[in-house]
């Protein structure tokens, strides 16, 4: 099994240079710590930023700079600073090159469920979370394969509430790596060190292809 | 003389109406005009509907706006944050009305009243519970949702430095959605921190041209803003 760490560092892999990137909150923050810096990526922030670095230390904190999570970051050389409608015109105009962003469940047809977790929600929040997963080039997952309490996330059909329809292309996990195939559904691509495809099918909700 | 620029709050505020559409900059704290929205609750306006990224924080600002009765109606991305309690409790209550639109969406729709489009089509949103009952047209054989443009009667906004004719600059991130509401409201009101003599920001730099700006008023915040 992957650990978190290991989750991001496993994303972090499959990013080219010269990416726009949009990370979500959670672990795909953390993918960035796992970018070489001699690589150069793209961070992008929906309340309008490129070129966004680390969090910056104690004693550096600059009140008016913040990411999408309101926590102080750093912004690097090349980067800028934009207003929300151009920010989201280039998530919703496709200029994102890759999203990635955490979820509930995610279905062998690509829809992504990661807002809300019932009909009846007390005041859910939903953020850019579905103008990103609409709207940028590739929709990546980074989550558990399982609920807390052992429930497969990969699953047929969506339960929850759904943030967008048939937009996942690849979904990163503790167990597995995993494509979203149009027609085919989802396709094993990488398995954690230790376990066998038919563990991993065992906790997955619904078939998993082999890689072929 | 044009002269936008007034000497209080109150001044800034004069004349807004009880039942009006605020527009709120803002992104959490970043560029939040917390003066000008506390300001609001001296002047009294109730019954207001308000529209901001986030629906408050801790007991200042839109929450102390909030917790104060005047608000009916919240149109929001994100009502849900570290420190939201009083919005949280309203709504359990039932005491507010809230209307969660995606961000990009709020965005979108703020900057299409400002620029004279009276709705438009995103992919946003489709095939999700948030376009319930609204228009679904497919273009490039895909479904796309029919948003409606959001004006307001008064936007608040907040910008690092402006001038007498109301040109404005923000500073770094809190930038945000304070130039897109600038250009949605009747009634555009800026806080800023520094008020230059006109000629005094360089015209390349102006992101907020003074048409869009009724009224500018000084504020004087310490650390960590300055």
């Amino acid at each position: 099994m992957w650990n978190r760490t290991q989750m991001a560092a496993r994303v972090a892999q499959d990013i080219p240079e010269g990416w726009f990137v949009n990370l979500g909150i959670g672990i795909p923050t953390t993918v960035a710590d796992h970018v070489p810096l001699d690589r150069e990526v793209i961070l992008h922030s929906e309340n309008g930023i490129l070129g966004m670095g680390p969090a910056p230390v104690p004693d550096k904190v600059d009140a008016w700079l913040v990411n999408a999570g309101k926590q102080p970051v750093t912004l690097r050389p090349g980067g800028s600073f934009f207003h929300h409608a151009d920010s989201f015109g280039m998530i919703r105009g496709g200029h994102i090159d890759l999203c990635v962003l955490g979820a509930f469940e995610v279905a062998e047809n690509g829809d992504i469920a990661n807002w809300a977790t019932s009909e009846n929600d007390t005041a859910p929040a939903v953020g850019g979370a579905m103008d990103l997963a609409a709207g940028a080039k590739r929709l990546w997952v980074v989550m558990d394969h399982t609920t807390k309490d052992g429930r497969p996330k990969l699953v047929e059909r969506c339960g929850y509430p759904l943030t967008a329809m048939a937009a996942v292309q690849r979904v990163y996990t503790n167990l597995a790596v995993v494509d979203v195939v149009p027609g085919r559904g989802f396709v094993l691509r990488e398995i954690a060190p230790g376990l066998s495809l038919a563990e991993v099918q065992s906790r997955t909700g619904a078939t998993l292809h082999a890689d072929a | 003389m044009i002269d936008k620029i007034v000497q209080s709050i109150a001044e800034a505020l004069q004349g807004v109406q009880d039942g009006a559409t605020v527009l709120m900059g803002g992104f959490g704290a970043v560029g939040q005009p917390d003066e000008l929205i506390e300001g609001l609750i001296e002047q009294g306006a109730k019954d207001l509907t308000v529209v901001a990224n986030n629906a408050g924080a801790g007991k200042v600002g839109l929450a102390k706006l909030m917790e104060a009765g005047r608000v009916r109606k919240i149109i929001c991305s994100f009502p849900r944050s570290a420190g939201s309690s009083v919005f949280e409790e309203l709504y359990r209550a039932g005491r507010i009305e809230l209307e969660i639109v995606p961000q990009g969406t709020l965005a979108e729709r703020m900057r299409a009243a400002g620029a004279g489009i009276p709705a438009f089509y995103t992919p946003t949103g489709a095939g999700t519970k948030l376009a319930q009952g609204k228009e679904i047209r497919e273009f490039n054989g895909r479904p796309h949702v029919m948003e409606h443009a959001l004006k307001g009667d008064l936007a608040l906004v907040e910008a690092w430095e402006g001038d007498r004719w109301g040109n404005l600059t923000y500073r770094e991130s809190g930038r945000n959605f304070n130039p897109v509401m600038a250009m949605a409201a009747d009634l555009t009101v800026a806080q800023v921190h520094h008020i230059r003599e006109l000629g005094g920001i360089a015209p390349d730099a102006v992101h907020t041209p003074g048409i869009f700006v009724k009224r500018v008023v000084r504020v004087h915040r310490g650390a960590p803003w300055v």
